[in-house]
């Protein structure tokens, strides 16, 4: 095993980020949608986080991922409003049956 | 092989087998505790990433706040009755080709860069530092973020009212 | 009167019927008294002529008066030198009497028509076309050069289908106006073409300036064959318009029209017209073209004579005596008879019309019968009719104290003193036994017209005699026709003034070569020319050979006129010979006779059925072959119209249809890229993504 360095986390933070690519556009159920999200916004604040450790940036990454992190909850947020009002119009929240904008 | 890189591939394993389960997960409840521990095993990386004030606050936006309104989520627009919460999933073959591909190609693009690497300074508490960048070098984007989180907060209010009110 | 007054003079009784003709023509619908202003103007036209032919006679007598203007000036004509057509009017005696006979016709015509034409639906036009009829013949009459004549002879001719045809209901009488027209324009081709062969070589229509040319010894193309070939063509107009054999067969078919268009046009004057020609060009015959001339006559007088022995319709039989008479005239100028042959148009003029007049006023009378074997006995009812008629059969038989006599002696004179200078013997055998057969069938007529007792009762009990504008005319010319207006002798006619004053025979132009001794006075030509002394009588020696055939001329025809007159009697009128058994044994002859010698048939079979063929078998052509090869164009052209038709259809619409269905396709396909779903454009960005990460390589 290598010493850890810059690039396991990177590798950590891709696998992550493509776990949560699948999961966006795997599942059916909006919420599980936004958890896949989630996923990839952790990636890439893994990412952040490990230049701004390996990288001579000093601080900014991890300023960055605190931006992330506070988008993210706003982000989280309006997203289940909106959820919700899906649910309202539809009574489920199945992604694949909202395709009223389909030609 | 140090303590450190013994931490780092449990924590490493906790995260990603932790984010496989929730994408890959059919009961959406479990699938949002999964996400719960992969949140904590992120938190955990941070940690060995010498950002601790990171660590803590993604433990207390993240877990107490964003996957609570994620479970709060899951409860108001789920059927409660049905104690199985079934989810299907979707386009499952050019899914797994695309992303398999994505990961192998961005994991391989992470590997080949030489990265310039060089370890800074990192102070033993990032706490300080952080509070002071944030209002002088990134003020602005402090300042919108609060401005964000405001209407963020009133949109949602907004967007969630009940109608009939 | 001076020559200026008679030549406006002469013109204005010219243009005066062309007034009449254009007056009726446009108001005569409106107003239909009319005619009555039309018969007025005739007869003003009439008093004028009279005044004109008095004053030329009296003042001018021998001279020739003549007016001519330029009508086309063509200046230099490349390869012909200076060329101009002069147009004008002469007058001398023949024209002066000529004006006088036939004002004098046509007004008294005019007059008869106003009672027999009564109740005809185009009353007002019959008189419109007697005028322009008029003007037409006046206008042969006064003219001065060839080409006005020929104008002219064609309006008459016009004029002449105009009047046949005017029952044109009838098939008949519409057919008689075609072959009327038809046959003269036969003549006139062979006149037009004699006109322009001396138009070609002496560059001048006038008579006078012609004359002159060849009395210099100017021949046309340098050769009297082309002077005689001349003369015959232009003579053979005068055998169409005066209906000579062979084309005669227009004359007896033109009785379809009203009997005083018979008068008028078909005894008096239009028919005369051809030997008025003659009389014109007299001096520039040649002797072959002038035994050609007197051959043709011969041959006219006597077929004529022969058919017109055995029919039985009056007109009929008018008409052919007309074409003997004719033939007569032509004749007397063919044996050098000039003057004689004046002098029996004049006669004949007058006496014929008053046949036709009086045939007419049988007719109406009669109620349009018209033949002969249902009539008889009409003496009693209709006594003017019959005496007038009397005495113009006289004078066509040729019975001393009347004018036919005078004149048809001079003309067997000049025959047997032709035969007797020149050998040709048969053509005073054939004029005298014309005259026999002419005394048999005019009183054969007669006879049975108005002797004996009547063969319809029915018919003749309405019949009655005609009102005074019918019988006035009658009486005219009956009277015109005694010896008296002549000659104070009735035996002779040379010592009367019509012959001694008023004709005489113009001196010849043509070479001495080509014409006959007798034709020629012992004058030098050069010196005596034309145009304004004709008092030149014609050689000594003709004179001589006149006077010693004028004694036995007459005798011979007092003996054949009464030999004639004798026969008609016995059979008609006493009834000795049984004429059935007679037709019997004559079968042959009698049939031939009747039907005209069949030469009506023989035409039909030859020129009009080969015309006819020959037309199908052009039309024929046409029809398969031109338009067939235009048929066949028009179905290449649809052809190839619809092979490229169905190349536009498939090929191209095909390229263009299929394109919009390739497009249409292409979008169907891809339509299914937008599935609505979130998700599926998340893995076309992932997909794409990783495109360009790999094809980039930035790692």
């Amino acid at each position: 095993m290598l010493e850890v360095g810059l690039n396991h986390f990177l590798v950590v933070s891709s696998i992550l980020f493509s776990l949560g690519v699948y999961g966006v556009v795997t599942r059916k159920n909006a919420v599980m949608v936004l958890m896949g999200l989630e996923l990839i916004l952790n990636a890439a604040n893994i990412n952040f986080i490990a230049f701004a450790k390996y990288g001579n940036f000093g601080l900014g990454g991890q300023a960055m991922a605190l931006f992330v992190i506070i988008l993210a909850a706003a982000e989280a947020a309006i997203a289940l409003a909106i959820v919700l009002n899906l649910y309202k119009t539809f009574s489920n929240v199945n992604v694949d049956e909202i395709d009223k904008l389909k030609e | 092989m140090s303590i450190y890189d013994v931490i780092f591939y449990l924590f490493a394993i906790l995260t990603i087998g932790s984010g496989y389960l929730v994408v890959t997960s059919k009961n959406i409840v479990h699938a949002a505790f999964y996400l719960l521990f992969t949140l904590f095993g992120v938190a955990g990386l941070y940690v060995l990433l010498a950002a601790d004030f990171i660590a803590i606050v993604q433990l207390m936006v993240y877990v107490g706040g964003i996957l609570i309104l994620l479970l709060f989520g899951v409860m108001l627009t789920n059927k409660v009755t049905d104690v199985k919460i079934r989810t299907g999933t979707i386009h499952i073959i050019p899914a797994v080709i695309g992303t398999g591909l994505l990961m192998g190609v961005i994991v391989s693009m992470m590997l080949r860069t030489n990265w310039k690497s060089e370890s800074g300074e990192i102070p033993f508490t990032t706490m300080y530092g952080l509070g002071r960048i944030l209002l002088t070098d990134y003020v602005l984007v402090f300042e919108l973020l609060a401005m964000l989180l405001l209407i963020a907060l009133i949109g949602a209010a907004s967007i969630a009212r009940r109608d009939d009110e | 009167m001076s020559e200026i007054s008679i030549i406006n003079i002469s013109i204005i009784i010219l243009l005066l019927p062309l007034v009449s003709f254009v007056l009726l023509i446009f108001f005569g619908k409106k107003f239909p008294k009319l005619y009555l202003a039309g018969t007025g103007i005739v007869f003003v036209a009439l008093v004028l002529s009279i005044a004109v032919t008095f004053g030329m006679l009296t003042s001018y007598s021998g001279e020739t008066l003549s007016f001519s203007f330029t009508w086309i000036d063509f200046g230099n004509v490349p390869s012909i030198g200076p060329l101009s057509i002069e147009l004008g009017f002469e007058i001398n005696n023949v024209t002066a009497l000529m004006l006088f006979v036939v004002n004098l016709i046509s007004a008294l015509v005019h007059l008869y028509s106003i009672e027999y034409m009564r109740g005809d639906i185009r009353y007002t036009r019959y008189f419109a076309y007697l005028g322009i009829f008029t003007f037409s013949m006046l206008g042969i009459v006064i003219t001065n050069n060839l080409l006005m004549m020929y104008i002219f002879w064609e309006l008459v001719g016009l004029s002449s289908y105009l009047l046949i045809g005017f029952w044109f209901e009838k098939d008949s009488a519409s057919d008689a106006g075609k072959k009327a027209f038809l046959v003269n324009r036969v003549g006139d081709i062979g006149m037009w073409i004699g006109i322009l062969i001396l138009f070609t070589h002496y560059k001048t229509f006038t008579f006078s300036t012609i004359f002159e040319q060849i009395s210099l010894g100017n021949l046309p193309f340098d050769s009297a064959a082309a002077l005689t070939t001349a003369g015959i063509l232009i003579f053979l107009g005068a055998v169409g318009k005066s209906a000579q054999f062979p084309l005669h067969v227009w004359l007896p078919d033109a009785m379809e029209g009203p009997t005083p268009v018979s008068a008028l046009i078909h005894a008096a004057t239009m028919v005369a017209a051809g030997v008025y020609l003659l009389v014109k060009i007299f001096v520039i015959l040649t002797a072959d073209a002038m035994l050609v001339i007197a051959v043709v006559g011969g041959v006219t007088a006597f077929v004529a004579a022969t058919i017109a022995l055995t029919q039985n319709d009056i007109k009929k039989v008018l008409a052919y005596s007309t074409v003997s008479q004719l033939g007569y005239m032509v004749l007397a100028v063919g044996v050098g008879a000039y003057a004689f042959a004046f002098f029996h148009l004049v006669t004949h003029a007058f006496f014929k019309a008053c046949l036709f007049l009086g045939s007419g006023s049988v007719i109406h009378a009669m109620h349009h019968e018209q033949d002969i074997r249902y009539m008889g006995g009409l003496r009693k009812k209709m006594p003017i009719t019959y005496y007038t008629f009397l005495i113009s059969t006289l004078a066509i038989s040729g019975v001393p104290l009347f004018s036919g006599f005078l004149s048809k002696d001079g003309i067997l004179a000049g025959t047997l003193a032709f035969g007797n200078l020149t050998g040709h013997w048969l053509l005073p055998i054939i004029g005298f036994t014309v005259a026999a057969m002419t005394a048999f069938y005019m009183f054969r007529l007669v006879i049975k017209t108005f002797h004996g007792e009547p063969r319809d009762k029915e018919k003749f009990a309405h019949a009655h005699e005609s009102k005074w504008v019918m019988t006035a005319p009658l009486a005219v010319l009956s009277l015109l026709s005694i010896f008296i207006f002549y000659t104070p002798n009735p035996l002779s006619a040379d010592a009367g003034w019509f012959l001694d004053k008023w004709i005489s025979t113009p001196q010849t132009v043509v070479p001495s070569e080509a014409s006959f001794d007798f034709m020629q006075s012992g004058m030098n030509k050069h010196e005596t020319g034309l145009a304004q002394e004709s008092g030149i009588v014609h050689s000594v020696q003709y004179t001589e050979a006149m006077h010693h055939a004028h004694y036995p001329a007459m005798f011979l025809s007092l003996i054949l006129a009464g030999l004639g007159i004798l026969i008609a009697f016995i059979f008609y009128q006493w009834k000795k010979v049984d004429l059935e058994k007679l037709t019997e044994k004559l079968n042959s002859l009698y049939k031939f006779s009747l039907n005209k010698w069949y030469i009506d048939e023989f035409y039909h079979a030859t020129f009009i059925s080969g015309t006819l063929k020959g037309a199908g078998a052009l039309s024929w052509f046409d029809y398969y072959i031109i338009d067939g090869i235009v048929n066949a164009s028009a179905s290449v052209t649809r052809f190839v119209s619809r092979l490229s038709g169905w190349f536009d259809t498939f090929v191209v619409d095909g390229l263009v249809n299929f394109s919009a269905l390739f497009s249409g396709f292409i979008g169907l396909s891809f339509r299914r890229l937008q599935t609505g779903k979130v998700q599926t454009y998340i893995v076309f960005v992932v997909f794409a993504v990783l495109v360009l990460l790999l094809f980039f390589r930035p790692f």
